[in-house]
């Protein structure tokens, strides 16, 4: 069954559409990352223009982003003091990222920078989660035990650092400056790169921070929910490349894809979460970066017009 | 669509005289495409009469803009977009149907004057800095991906024609057109020259919620946006309090 999207301008298979949110939204709720870095190619695979899959999908991960949150606040699982300093960082950094992705669209390499930007982040961050985690799950070495060697006890300059404050829920005493630092490099990326950026808050929460697995995922859909909701609606005005039609489908899908996640998680292994998250984010890498490679089936493409 | 062929049938055979009157008849089964929320393309019939003998050239054509080709090259061991030429006047859409191949009856200054095929397009660049070889180059891919897009085509027996004088062709339209005027031009060419021809305008435009939404969205931006997130929100946050109880 086809449906038009008056905002994209042409029609797409609903079924389609509807399999892709679902088991974006899953992933949302899994591992709190929003699933933009998913989201966004899938949807310009199936003829979304760009501009118009990621003013949309900014849209579907604030909804699903919302509900993950909701499930995991019940548990108890979101730290809102760290969750409010990670957002002022985030609209910090999403704000000069929109500076600089306006200079780079000038220079003409917006392009090349996003695709490798995305290979450069999702390689390095999936393969030291991969290299983290593996060995706990070989060794079935119980949850928990290497968080305690991880965060900034291990960094001597990291707990010299001024504007100490005290993150009950996450059993933390650090410098806010580390938080902020990493929500305004996660808004950054939401503005340059159009995606939610919890693959990267969620690993520097766990390994920079050492905050606890099921604290870091509440959070970092916490903070993301903010900083989309407020790029979504930038995107509205700026750009109007948001598709309410497509939205719609598929944030009710995405919502119920979280919900799901949402349950899973809390019933899996942090360790083997780790691994899941870090073979799919590796896998991402991977096919990027043999698109950039590979010998392209056909050099020529259609930009649309300027 | 019967019905309409039909209909005129009866018109062509009941009123012979005025028939031979004008040398071209022609007109669509609709002037009107309405795209609506369950849009996955449509077909228009297009019919006509001739007085006499003579081949019929039909060329649709879009709403004309701009259109970027980029190709890509390696650097290092990446390939990247590196190369961009930017065409003006290219037409969004654009179709010839014709019986027999269009050289066989019209010569290429013919074709040339009105536009009719692919090589004929009056599409150019004000690009100086590739050559002409080059930029050639870029131009037959806008055409062979916008063929791949569905929304170029050239090609024979698409038009069918009964006792010599009646002609149908369908004019299919892919979901993703752009919306706008589109000209369906009729060429009537006897003798090497054109004897008659036709022009009939189609517009092809939302209509219902689709468009209402569309201009929602680029009217009241503002509103639209913040309509969005709430949207969101709320859905985000109904689906948690359902999932509370279950």
């Amino acid at each position: 069954m086809q449906i038009y999207l008056p905002i994209a301008e042409l029609s797409v298979n609903i079924f389609l559409v509807l399999a892709l949110g679902g088991a974006v939204g899953l992933l949302s709720g899994l591992f709190g990352v929003g699933g933009g870095f998913l989201m966004t190619p899938l949807l310009i695979f199936i003829g979304v223009p760009p501009a118009v899959a990621v003013g949309t999908q900014s849209v579907q991960i604030v909804a699903s982003s919302l509900s993950g949150v909701l499930a995991h606040m019940r548990r108890g699982n979101v730290d809102f003091v760290m969750g409010g300093v990670l957002t002022a960082g985030g609209l910090i950094g999403s704000s000069i990222g929109v500076w600089v992705f306006s200079l780079l669209k000038k220079s003409g390499h917006i392009d090349l920078t996003i695709s490798l930007g995305y290979v450069l982040f999702l390689g390095i961050v999936g393969g030291f989660m991969m290299i983290e985690s593996l060995p706990g799950v070989l060794n079935r070495r119980p949850a928990g035990v290497a968080s305690v060697a991880r965060g900034p006890t291990r960094h001597p300059w990291m707990q010299a650092l001024p504007f100490k404050i005290r993150f009950r829920r996450s059993k933390l005493f650090i410098s806010s400056l580390l938080p902020f630092s990493i929500g305004v490099l996660v808004g950054f990326l939401v503005a340059t790169m159009g995606v939610g950026g919890g693959f990267l808050m969620v690993p520097a929460m766990i390994y920079l921070l050492g905050m606890p697995t099921q604290m870091v995922i509440g959070t970092s859909l916490f903070q993301i929910t903010f900083v989309t909701a407020v790029t979504a609606l930038l995107q509205a005005i700026v750009n109007q490349s948001v598709d309410v039609i497509l939205a719609l489908f598929l944030l009710v899908i995405g919502v119920l894809g979280a919900q799901l996640g949402a349950r899973l998680s809390s019933k899996m292994k942090g360790e083997y979460l780790r691994v899941l998250l870090a073979v799919i984010v590796l896998g991402v890498a991977i096919r990027l970066a043999l698109d950039l490679v590979l010998t392209p089936q056909d050099v020529f493409s259609l930009g649309g017009g300027n | 669509m019967r019905r309409v062929a039909a209909l005129f049938l009866f018109i062509a055979f009941a009123f012979p005289t005025r028939a031979q009157e004008v040398p071209l008849v022609a007109d669509l089964s609709s002037h009107l495409v309405a795209i609506t929320t369950g849009f996955a393309g449509t077909n228009v019939l297009l019919f006509g009469a001739t007085n006499g003998p003579g081949d019929i050239v039909i060329v649709v054509r879009g709403p004309t803009g701009d259109e970027t080709v980029r190709r890509k090259s390696r650097l290092g061991p990446i390939w990247t977009n590196r190369t961009n030429v930017t065409f003006n006047d290219v037409p969004s859409y654009y179709r010839v149907a014709s019986i027999r191949p269009l050289e066989e009856f019209a010569s290429p200054e013919l074709l040339s004057r009105y536009q009719i095929g692919f090589n004929n397009l009056r599409i150019t660049s004000a690009d100086q800095s590739l050559s002409a070889e080059q930029i050639a180059k870029f131009r037959d891919s806008l055409i062979r991906l916008k063929s791949e897009q569905g929304l170029y085509e050239q090609g024979l027996g698409a038009v069918t024609f009964m006792s010599n004088r009646l002609f149908r062709t369908e004019l299919s339209f892919p979901s993703n057109v752009r919306t706008g005027t589109y000209v369906v031009e009729v060429y009537l060419i006897r003798d090497g020259d054109v004897a008659s021809a036709e022009i009939v305008p189609l517009n092809i435009s939302q209509v219902g919620v689709s468009a209402d939404i569309y201009d929602f969205a680029h009217n009241l931006a503002p509103l639209y946006g913040i309509v969005s997130v709430l949207l969101a929100l709320s859905a985000g946050w109904a689906a948690g309090a359902v999932f509370r109880r279950v």
